[in-house]
């Protein structure tokens, strides 16, 4: 089983009491009626999906129930990191090879 | 007029108070699994600012670290999250009265009947919990007086250690059955 760090709880803990809540930074505009389509189809729908290392929101619903940011990579499975919502994005992640 | 009167107690016998599978209890060799009388609970949550104001209210102080509790004259404060809280008071006092006097901000809901509590005693009573309970159990990472909202099987619980060989379950009324039954499965597994 995976071991999570929640942020808040400031311990690693069992991945069953978290839960993935899709990707993180994904900023909403703050004239969202005014925006295009199209901008609202990237904000709304457009994920980036990518291969190794993904930014994503997780919820530590059976725990102290707060959500944070986790740096995740998508091939290996591995947590790299985790932060508390609202922080930004770290620019220099731990043990970054490349 | 005695129909009225029929009528009024009919009324007034399906407002009595069942708590869920009272009096139920198992004993396995090492560990005894079994209902808790009903007690009053609050789930709080409050700002930072109010905390001081919320302490004195209710007479115990509430914990600011993660994983922690408080007990003070039968009332425990339990840290869930970093501004939520669970008091549960076993002397028969109610926590909301305390919280109403206070004006700070803060939020107080009375869940004494939602929740319901099941003990876990006996030498093998870390090893029962944490067949359903994925949490490290051992004494250093879940010393005396920790406490958690975890999962067990496939319910939320609310776990506090109340000694190193004796935990507090508490758990949703409507799940207790499930999580009664899934301790005393366990129960009898954990002593062989």
């Amino acid at each position: 089983m995976l071991l999570i760090r929640c942020p808040y709880c400031e311990e690693e803990r069992p991945e069953l009491e978290f839960r993935n809540a899709g990707e993180a930074h994904v900023v909403r505009s703050a004239n969202i009626a005014g925006e295009s389509d199209d901008d609202f189809e990237k904000f709304f729908f457009i994920r980036a999906n990518p291969k190794g290392v993904i930014y994503e929101r997780w919820r530590h619903i059976h725990g102290c129930a707060r959500f944070f940011n986790a740096v995740r990579d998508t091939v290996t499975d591995k947590f790299v990191m985790t932060y508390k919502a609202g922080e930004p994005k770290p620019a220099k992640l731990p043990g970054a090879a490349k | 007029m005695a129909k009225a009167a029929a009528k009024t107690k009919a009324a007034s016998a399906s407002v009595e108070r069942r708590p869920a599978l009272a009096g139920r209890a198992l004993s396995a060799p090492g560990v005894k699994v079994e209902m808790l009388p009903p007690a009053e609970r609050i789930s709080l949550r409050a700002p930072q600012a109010s905390i001081a104001a919320l302490s004195k209210a209710l007479g115990v102080t509430l914990p600011a670290k993660p994983k922690t509790s408080a007990t003070k004259d039968g009332r425990t404060a339990l840290w869930l999250g970093p501004d939520e809280w669970l008091i549960i008071d076993e002397a028969g006092n109610d926590p909301l009265a305390d919280c109403a006097k206070v004006t700070a901000l803060h939020s107080a809901v009375g869940i004494s009947h939602r929740n319901v509590a099941i003990s876990v005693t006996g030498p093998a009573a870390a090893m029962t919990v944490n067949s359903g309970c994925p949490q490290d159990l051992s004494l250093e990472a879940f010393p005396v007086g920790a406490a958690s909202r975890t999962i067990l099987g496939k319910s939320e619980i609310v776990l506090l250690r109340t000694a190193a060989d004796s935990f507090r379950v508490e758990c949703w009324r409507s799940f207790s059955d499930y999580v009664f039954t899934l301790l005393s499965e366990a129960a009898s597994d954990a002593a062989n």
